[in-house]
Formats: C-alpha cells, sequence, structure tokens
C-alpha cells in the first residue's frame, strides 16, 4: 500500500510550499520512530510531568447498576491539562525540539488541545499561537483564558463555519507562511500524512496502558472497548492496545447531535448519515459534505467532535469491520454523565460521555465475566459553563446573572470614575 | 510542446510579459465576473484563472477566502462555474481560461467527466492548489491524454532537485508562488525573488508565470525579463470591490505600459 494510506484513505494533499517542511518532518519523525531512546523519552517524560500511566479505575457501581459486562474507566482525565491530548502534544514537542523549531502552532475546538498545547509551549520553551472557531472561543471561554494565561496568543476564526475545520484552515495559512521556524501540532489523527500515523502512534501509549492493566485487574482481555470519535484520537489511542486480539471488539462512538435524521449531527460513519469520500485539509476520508464537495456544518454538543472528517485510519477500520461504529445523542449523554457523576463520582467531558451511552446500552446483555473498557478521554468539570448550560442549572444562572451583575456595576463604576 | 505552451512562446516574441489575471466565479455575482472579463479580454490579457469556490480554501488568503465564501453563501454550484467558464471561452477566444480550484471539486464531479467537460468547454487546463504529483498521478495522465495543461507549481521553499522534477510532471506553464504564505500580501521584487526565478528558469524551459501579491504596474516591469507571465490575482478583487468593474480596464492597460 502506497506510504500514508490506509486502504483507500488518507495521503498527504499539501500545497506545494509545505512540500520542503513535510519531508523534513517525515525523517524527523522516521528516525525518531526508529530510536527506542525517543519513546522512553516520551513515556518518562509522560510519567513525570503528566501522571501517567492514568488508572484503569473499576466501575463498581456502574457495574452492579447494570447487571451485566464489569466496567472499567480508563482515566485520560487524570492525564495533565484533563484529556488525552497532551500525550500526542508532548510527543510532537519532543520531536519540535529535536528538529530545533522554535515556535509551534494548533487548531482546536473544545479547546483542550489548545490547553495541552500551550502548556507544552511552556513548558519547552516554545512561541505559542493557537486557532480556535470564534463559536468554539464563544462556548469554550475558561479554555481560551487558561491558553492565554500559559502565554499563548489565542486567534479566534472568523471564518466558514467558525468551528475545527475553520480553525485547521486557519492554521495551514499560517504554517503556509511560518514554516521555517514553526511547527503546526495537528491535534488529532487527521490531516496529511504522517500526522494520522504520528498521533496514532504518540496516543498508543493509552492503549499499552490499558491492555496491561486490564489483564493485571479483571485477568484476561476485555470483551468490548468503547470509545467517542471526533477526529479519532483517543480512540486510536486506546484501540491500538487490542487491535490485534480480533476477539476484543472495538466501539467508535460519534456525535449524533440531534439524531441523524434532523441532519444536525457529526456522525460519518453510519448508513444514512450523508458522508462521502472527499480530499480536504490535505487528506482523504469520509466527509460530511454536499454533491459539489462543499463541506458542510456539523453539530454536537460536545466541540470536540463537532468535525465534519474522520481520521483515514479509523474510516479504514470501519470499512474492513475492525472498529464498530454508533452515535450518541447529544439527550443521550446528558442523562449518561449525569449517570456517572452520581454512581461514580466522575465527571467526563462530553466528547467521552459519548462512549459512556453506547456502553451503557450493551453492558446488560454481556455476562458478568467479561469486562468492558470504556475510554474516558476527558475530564467534564472543566466545561463547567457548558455542561450547566446542557442541565439547565437554575442555582448556576443565578449565580451567573449575579456576578454579571457584580461585574457591570464595577465596570460602570469605573468608567464613572474617569 | 503542447498548443498552449506554443501559443505563449508565440505570444511572448510579440510583448516583453505576458498577463494572467484571476477572479472567484460568482463573487459578487456572476453578472460582475462577466462584464471583469471583457474589459480584462479587451485589454489583451493571455489567460484568465477563474477560481471555483471551495469551503476549505487552505492556501488562499482573506480577500479571496472572504470572496469565495460570499459565492458559496448565495448558492453558487460547480455546475453554474462551469456553464460560465463555457460562455466566456465562446466569448473570447483569444484568451486562454484555466480553472483553479481545490481537488475536492474535481474528485467529486468525477476526475475524468470535470477533465473532459473542461476539454469540451474549450479550456486549457487546471490549476490545482492542493494536488502534489505525488497525489495526482491519474489527474495528471488524465489531463494529457485530452490535451489539457496541469499547471505545476514552483516555490522558494523547493529544491532544485524538486523544481525539476515539478516541470515533468506539467504542462502549458509553470505557476511560480513567489514567496511563502497565502494570497494576497504583497511581494517585494528583490534579489532573493531574481535568484529564484534564475533557479525556476533553469530547472524547465516551459513558460514561467509568476503570482501571489503582484498588484502594480512597477511589480510587472520589474518581472519582465526574468519572467513569461505576471500573475494578478487579490489586487483586481479587491480593485472591482472598491471601484466596480468599470475600473479594471485601465488598470489592466495601465499594467502592461512599459
Amino acid at each position: 500500500m502506497k506510504k500514508g494510506y490506509y486502504g483507500q484513505w488518507g495521503g498527504a494533499f499539501i500545497p506545494e510550499v509545505l512540500q520542503a517542511t513535510f519531508a523534513e518532518l517525515n525523517r524527523a519523525y522516521e528516525a525518531a520512530r526508529q530510536d527506542a531512546g525517543f519513546w522512553q523519552e516520551y513515556v518518562d517524560f509522560m510519567a513525570n510531568y503528566s501522571c501517567r500511566p492514568t488508572p484503569l479505575t473499576y466501575a463498581e457501581n456502574l457495574s452492579r447498576h447494570f447487571g451485566g459486562a464489569q466496567i472499567y474507566i480508563k482515566r485520560e482525565d487524570l492525564n495533565h491539562t484533563g484529556a488525552h491530548k497532551a500525550n500526542n502534544v508532548m510527543g510532537q514537542g519532543l520531536l519540535v525540539r529535536r528538529m530545533g523549531k522554535s515556535r509551534v502552532i494548533a487548531e482546536t475546538g473544545a479547546g483542550q488541545h489548545g490547553m495541552a498545547t500551550a502548556t507544552m509551549a511552556a513548558r519547552f520553551g516554545f512561541a505559542c499561537t493557537i486557532y480556535m472557531g470564534a463559536e468554539d472561543v464563544a462556548r469554550q471561554r475558561p479554555n481560551v483564558f487558561w491558553m492565554e494565561k500559559l502565554g499563548a496568543k489565542v486567534v479566534s476564526v472568523e471564518d466558514g463555519a467558525r468551528t475545527l475545520k475553520d480553525a485547521m484552515n486557519e492554521a495551514f495559512r499560517d504554517w503556509v507562511t511560518s514554516m521555517d521556524n514553526t511547527h503546526y501540532v495537528i491535534g488529532t489523527v487527521c490531516g496529511p500524512h504522517p500526522f494520522p500515523e504520528m498521533v496514532a502512534w504518540f496516543q498508543s501509549i493509552i492503549g499499552q496502558e490499558a491492555r496491561k492493566q486490564v489483564l493485571g485487574q479483571h485477568g484476561k482481555l476485555p470483551a468490548r472497548v468503547y470509545a467517542c470519535v471526533g477526529g479519532g484520537s483517543n480512540a486510536m489511542g486506546i484501540f491500538q492496545g487490542f487491535m490485534d486480539n480480533a476477539a476484543v471488539e472495538l466501539v467508535g462512538v460519534e456525535a449524533g447531535g440531534l439524531g441523524l435524521a434532523s441532519g444536525r449531527h457529526a456522525v460519518r460513519m453510519l448508513e444514512g448519515c450523508g458522508s462521502s469520500p472527499g480530499v480536504a485539509q490535505g487528506y482523504k476520508t469520509l466527509f460530511l459534505q454536499d454533491s459539489d464537495g462543499q463541506m458542510q456544518d456539523t453539530h454536537s454538543i460536545a466541540a470536540g467532535l463537532d468535525y465534519v472528517g474522520i481520521s483515514p485510519i479509523l474510516a479504514h477500520l470501519g470499512e474492513t469491520g475492525r472498529v464498530r461504529f454508533c452515535a450518541a445523542t447529544d439527550t443521550e449523554v446528558i442523562e449518561a454523565l449525569s449517570l456517572v457523576m452520581r454512581l461514580e463520582g466522575i465527571i467526563p467531558a462530553m466528547e467521552s460521555a459519548h462512549a459512556f451511552v453506547q456502553a451503557f446500552k450493551e453492558a446488560p446483555q454481556l455476562p458478568k465475566d467479561e469486562a468492558i473498557i470504556i475510554n474516558m478521554s476527558g475530564r467534564g468539570d472543566k466545561d463547567i459553563f457548558t455542561i450547566a448550560q446542557a442541565f439547565q442549572d437554575p442555582s448556576w444562572q443565578d449565580f451567573i446573572i449575579e456576578l454579571a451583575a457584580q461585574y457591570q456595576s464595577a465596570k460602570q463604576g469605573r468608567e464613572v470614575g474617569q | 510542446m503542447n498548443r498552449l505552451e506554443a501559443d505563449l512562446k508565440e505570444r511572448l516574441r510579440h510583448k516583453p510579459i505576458l498577463l494572467m489575471t484571476h477572479l472567484i466565479l460568482g463573487y459578487p455575482s456572476f453578472e460582475v465576473n462577466r462584464e471583469v472579463i471583457r474589459r480584462m479580454a479587451e485589454n489583451g490579457v493571455d489567460c484568465i484563472e477563474l477560481q471555483i469556490p471551495f469551503s476549505e480554501p487552505i492556501a488562499d488568503g482573506p480577500v479571496i477566502l472572504k470572496a469565495g465564501q460570499e459565492s458559496l453563501a448565495h448558492g453558487t454550484r460547480v455546475e453554474d462555474c462551469l456553464r460560465f467558464g463555457q460562455e466566456m471561452a465562446k466569448n473570447w477566444p483569444q484568451v486562454h481560461f484555466l480553472f483553479m480550484s481545490y481537488y475536492n471539486i474535481l474528485y467529486q464531479y468525477g476526475e475524468r467527466a470535470f477533465l473532459e467537460r473542461c476539454r469540451d468547454i474549450g479550456f486549457c487546463g487546471n490549476i490545482i492548489a492542493d494536488l502534489p504529483p505525488e497525489e495526482g498521478a491519474s489527474y495528471i495522465a488524465i489531463s494529457r491524454e485530452l490535451g489539457l495543461s496541469p499547471i505545476p507549481f514552483f516555490t522558494p521553499t523547493s529544491t532544485n532537485a524538486r523544481l525539476q522534477e515539478m516541470a515533468t510532471h506539467g504542462e502549458g506553464f509553470v505557476y511560480c508562488v513567489a514567496r511563502r504564505g497565502v494570497t494576497g500580501k504583497h511581494t517585494a521584487i528583490d534579489a532573493t525573488l531574481s535568484d529564484y526565478l534564475a533557479r525556476c528558469r533553469r530547472a524547465t524551459s516551459l513558460p514561467l508565470a509568476v503570482g501571489f501579491g503582484i498588484s502594480s504596474r512597477d511589480d510587472v516591469r520589474q518581472l519582465t525579463g526574468k519572467a513569461d507571465m505576471a500573475v494578478i490575482g487579490t489586487a483586481t478583487i479587491k480593485l472591482v470591490d472598491a471601484q466596480g468593474p468599470a475600473a479594471v480596464g485601465p488598470y489592466i492597460a495601465a499594467l502592461l505600459q512599459g
């Protein structure tokens, strides 16, 4: 198969001006991959800086509640910066240091990848610019606050649908100007080769740990592994730990939004979702697009899943049947989130809650001696504004109204004083 | 040597430098496009690239980006672009027309079907911003088979070996990107650019078109002798936005007054 292709998907559809940059990146990546010392450096760094390995938590109460398979949760929420995103970012940071570049840029949707990149830049001493769709800036304000405090410049992207894909386009535009000193830290297993392969490699640390942990705790491999799929990086991360064991079923859960029939979703892999093969943002995959090839607006309650394309690796694994795809709707996500909080005292990100939805549907049908793993890709408490909004929580709304009134009167006081 | 290359070389026997202009189809409207093209053609433009808007234009700067978005927002379809292109090629036989776009537009239409349509409506080739030869083997082969020019890109970041390789995958002329970055920002015509264009010249016998940030008579004059064709892109879009299509005629005429 052609390098950078997974079945018919993948490739590197890049403007010629980036050809030399990609050649350099490919060389640096291949060299790191051949160097066992690099992976060890990465694992050591993640252990010391990022709390790895993250635990595999046995969810005793949820297991009892559903009365079927034993439920285990891989706790990427406990990774530094609160999500699996840091794995890829720190790995690319080590690579950037090897390449001798001094600046990093990134796109971000939910803000997790931007946060992780800003953190990495601070740690490694790189200049940093984060591109974020204006719509996401509005719904993920706390992450913007932290990125700026960490020293990154956050650019709100007002073009297109003003979400993740538009942030990605804008990052590409920066990169074609700045590639001499700048590396583009793509946050997911998408984009031109080598990004899908490289990001999957850094994220494979999740699956390596989870495999060892489940064998230790449960005594055998799990029956099924669940992960939410936006671009697909957390899913690829955990799936790789079990890819070679055909008996372990791998389940990817996409953002069903308001339901497939509504057209307001971000589902690319299910019958009737309306996706088709296409080429955009540097790679070939299934995109949500119209018959002319123009990308369409997507919707999800979770900004991190609100994306038109899907990893070419996952598109291929879906096509071959190795990964089974399902979707969870916004409403189901809120229900699952409530249940996990009340029964386990754990707060999943809304992205991760998609994986819980499907696991909860299937757990009761599995025997008690089987295990399932849910990849909890990130923590939800950081998303308090979005989650409180989704819950329509009255006491939170009162709090915001009061706080806003305080800010308002303080501002008026300053203006009067001037 | 294909027909486009031969004709450009023939024109160069009578003119010091050729001119290629650009516009976004459906922006601000096909009616204005029609007016603008008439003025371009009447003032002696040699080639015109008609950009079919795409929702994810990663190589374009803010002006073209916004123009493309606006065109899509008021409903421009690929079929409208092809029909309009057909009308233009018929009206202005002395001008070489090319489509500029991103690969997904061809891919959705069907690569062969799109290229056959280009041939049938009298177009001479395509400029595809995100299709390197490593991914474009069938596009290049079908274009050649149909007598169309797949325009290759040279960039300042390319090694000499890469320039030579790119030239073997192209026909008609080479689009030399004058600098790093996206479309629209001004390019300084300096020693660095001259050295780069000299490298381009050594790499191929195809005519060299130079674009990205070329906008004034001075720019065109300074390119004369170093390149074969100046490409005016964002500048005419800005001009039409500010002064309307009537300003295009005098602007083009002035560009060519050495």
